[in-house]
């Protein structure tokens, strides 16, 4: 079955999602330096290792959805 | 022909030509349409780059955390027990000389020993045993004198506790106790 091009209009929507996804785990991830490191500063290392892969975890998503915005915008859908 | 530069099909925000804006603008005229133009993919392209960067931020953490091992401090003497009465303070540098440390004797007779250095940002706190509380003057922060814990201000997390022992009437620093709560 082919399926169907997708509008400018569902793009534009599709876009716009995408970037609301990538802003949320932006912050997320300041969140998470803040957090870690204040209690790095303070001494504890127990979870430093934790929220390093968390933060890295976020990086290849907001990659992935950085190529979907790519092959998007490029008229793929 | 090339077209000069009062000719460029430029616009800008007052309406008026190149020749009537002000210097610093006709020293770097740009095109400003297409200067204030962001695309969708240029947004989300900064936005990863600050992930990336928030997480090499994190994975710098982590490995200096790994290779960071505090050895076992140093056993120094800073001052002979009769010699702090109450409300008295002793200043000192401990673990090493640029590290300046409080020595305070309470008004209940018990010793406690603060590394001076502000949890916000390393100014030297300042001592007020009569009020009970360290003060911060940089950020008006406080810490409370009996624990060192924060109670006003910028600061979030307690001076580091130097521990003590007394041996033969003299008052020893032993360790470093850093703290986040």
């Amino acid at each position: 079955m082919i399926r169907p091009r997708l509008t400018r209009a569902q793009r534009a929507t599709i876009l716009v999602g995408i970037n609301l996804v990538v802003i949320l785990l932006v912050v997320l991830q300041l969140w998470l330096l803040t957090a870690t490191m204040n209690a790095w500063l303070g001494g504890d290392v127990s979870v430093v290792g934790a929220a390093a892969l968390a933060s890295l975890g976020c990086l290849v998503v907001n990659v992935a959805l950085l190529r979907r915005v790519f092959y998007l915008e490029e008229g793929g859908g | 022909m090339a077209l000069s530069i009062e000719d460029a099909p430029r616009e800008y925000p007052d309406g008026r030509p190149l020749s009537a804006q002000p210097r610093w603008r006709q020293d770097f005229p740009t095109d400003i349409p297409e200067d204030d133009e962001v695309s969708r993919r240029e947004f989300t392209k900064f936005l990863v780059l600050i992930s990336g960067a928030f997480a090499v931020g994190q994975c710098w953490i982590w490995l200096t955390s790994l290779f960071r091992r505090e050895g076992r401090f140093p056993e120094l003497a800073i001052a002979r027990e009769k010699d702090v009465s109450p409300g008295k303070i002793v200043k000192f540098q401990y673990p090493t000389d640029d590290v300046p440390g409080l020595l305070i004797r309470l008004q209940d007779g018990r010793l406690v020993a603060y590394g001076q250095q502000c949890t916000h940002l390393s100014c030297a706190v300042i001592p007020e045993p009569d009020k009970g509380y360290l003060h911060c003057p940089c950020h008006e922060g406080y810490f409370e004198i009996s624990e060192g814990r924060p109670i006003g201000g910028p600061p979030r997390r307690p001076l580091p506790r130097i521990m003590l022992a007394v041996r033969s009437g003299v008052i020893y620093a032993t360790g470093v106790e850093r703290r986040t709560v």
